[in-house]
């Protein structure tokens, strides 16, 4: 069942269109991330989706109503977070929390909110007193704030530290396993990856790929390894059976898909030579490496 | 109803906060009606100096703080993204110009608190006149002002709703008989200034606190049109981003 559905959907700015056909959805009680640099068409169809923009041609559906002209009915039920900004400089971490959760009929507590994005011991600052982590996690407390049953979140780990990263993870993680459907936009493929379900890649406008995250990366064909500069790359060949090709700074590329024997090979190589063995990328590809793989062309 | 209250507790917290702005809302119009009370360089027509002025300040102080101090405030949480954020609540556009307008009024309460018994203070007579009907004026002017500053805030973007609200200001201020009499302009121009919300709310005033307004009745029904028409265009065209 989709939370979030978009068919054909055409936004133009002028002569410039800035989402071009563009068919997508995103699963209740999943999270759906979509990817694309500055410029991809990324904001303006999240936009689209939360009523405040229109339209050229094509079709939205967000928990089955359409976001303009069934806003009132779901402004109720949909959480907003944006990129940056949204709160009075003056305002009081708890004041701007508690108006937040008292403009909807089934808002959440106050206090209770403040505790679950970690601010308690903030709750009397000001906004232009935080630090940029700190005001992302107010402003993913006001996208809360309404016990979403959709959440769009804008780049929502932006400028926050690893710890405050954690606790906003688990916040979205929870939210998606309580049966919100949560669409989060990002630019960040390392932190795209970390809490995917699905995922929208975005590119000039158009949707590159979508699909669930597993289904995206494929087996990588190549082993990739770290160690010191300078290995004897031809003997290392020699010893696996396959090219190894140095990629600088004590990077290397071995030219067959990962095994245990071949893993097994490597390490005991290295290890017999007391050399280190400081990085391991096997398996399946990364999200940025699929991104780069699929976007390639377009780009 | 709870959505509008909720929005102007936030509402009368922020302008609590922003003392400054609080302050200069309540000094301007008390050091004009005391400078141009005590030093007679203004034209006042047959009337004494603080006659005049009370209820022109008092007009002016509605106009500033209704539209200029609103409108600019409005036209600040537009750049800061506040309005966006509000716009994906509950909240409804008329809800929201309802809360920023019942703020005003209870700034303009205060206002009229320090300003009347200053005015006494000075010299205003106010003698048997409707004092009563100032409330009734304050709330039209209110809704006027209040309208017309949320239409600018709510359609342009930033720094040219600053410059509107500004022009527009002077422009009202000149042409409204606040603090320069209607009688003082050419008979062209004051037939049409007569049609202005400022012009309409001091007549209006003036004839509550000194008994003395010109065309009364026409500017009751010009106020009320402008009280029923502003707000309606602004939580109309009012965009949240």
């Amino acid at each position: 069942m989709n939370g979030v559905l978009v068919e054909n959907l055409v936004v133009r700015y002028g002569e410039l269109t800035a989402v071009d056909h563009v068919s997508f959805s995103a699963p209740v009680g999943e999270v759906t991330v979509v990817l694309g640099p500055n410029g991809a068409g990324k904001t303006s169809t999240i936009e689209v989706c939360e009523g405040f923009r229109t339209a050229d041609s094509g079709h939205v559906s967000v928990l089955g109503l359409d976001p303009v002209t069934g806003h009132n009915q779901l402004t109720e039920r949909m959480g907003v977070m944006l990129q940056g900004g949204g709160v009075y400089p003056s305002a009081r971490v708890r004041d701007v929390i508690a108006h937040f959760c008292a403009l909807h009929d089934r808002g959440m507590n106050a206090d209770d909110l403040v505790a679950r994005v970690g601010l308690d011991h903030r709750a009397g600052a000001t906004w232009r007193r935080l630090s940029g982590g700190e005001q992302q996690r107010v402003s993913l407390a006001l996208a809360l704030a309404a016990r979403p049953d959709v959440a769009f979140l804008d780049e929502p780990t932006s400028g926050v530290d690893v710890d405050g990263r954690d606790i906003i993870r688990g916040i979205v993680r929870q939210l998606a396993a309580d049966g919100c459907t949560v669409v989060l936009a990002s630019h960040e493929l390392a932190e795209a990856e970390k809490i995917a379900d699905n995922v929208v890649m975005f590119m000039k406008g158009r949707v590159a790929s979508t699909g669930p995250l597993g289904t995206l990366l494929r087996q990588r064909s190549t082993i990739r390894f770290s160690s010191i500069d300078g290995l004897d790359t031809v003997d290392l060949s020699a010893h696996l059976g396959h090219g190894v090709n140095p990629r600088g700074n004590g990077a290397y590329e071995i030219d067959v898909a990962s095994t245990p024997h071949i893993i097994s090979m490597l390490s005991g190589w290295l290890a017999e030579k007391s050399l280190p063995l400081n990085g391991l990328d096997a398996g399946t590809e990364s999200l940025e490496d699929a991104y780069r793989r699929i976007t390639g062309g377009l780009s | 109803m709870k959505r509008v209250t909720t929005q102007l507790r936030s509402e009368i917290m922020l302008v609590l906060r922003n003392g400054e702005q609080l302050l200069l809302t309540l000094i301007i119009p008390v050091l004009l009606l005391t400078f141009f009370s005590l030093v007679d360089v203004l034209p006042s027509g047959s009337q004494e100096s603080p006659d005049f002025l009370l209820p022109g300040v008092v007009a002016l102080a509605i106009m500033s703080t209704a539209m200029v101090s609103l409108g600019i405030a409005t036209g600040f949480e537009r750049s800061y993204m506040v309005l966006k954020r509000l716009g994906a609540t509950p909240l409804r556009r008329g809800e929201l110009v309802t809360a920023k307008m019942l703020s005003v009024f209870a700034i303009e309460l205060l206002q009229l608190v320090i300003l009347v018994p200053l005015g006494l203070l000075l010299g205003w007579h106010g003698g048997d006149t409707a004092v009563l009907l100032v409330i009734p004026a304050v709330l039209l002017g209110t809704s006027a002002f209040t309208g017309i500053g949320l239409t600018l805030a709510g359609t342009l973007r930033g720094e040219i709703n600053l410059a509107a609200q500004n022009g527009l200001y002077l422009l009202l201020l000149l042409l409204g008989g606040m603090v320069i009499p209607m009688s003082s302009l050419p008979a062209p121009l004051r037939s049409a200034a007569e049609l202005l919300p400022s012009a309409a709310l001091a007549d209006v005033l003036r004839d509550c606190l000194t008994g003395v307004g010109n065309r009364v009745g026409l500017s009751w029904v010009v106020l009320a049109v402008w009280a029923m028409v502003a707000p309606a265009v602004a939580a109309r065209r009012f965009r949240w981003s």
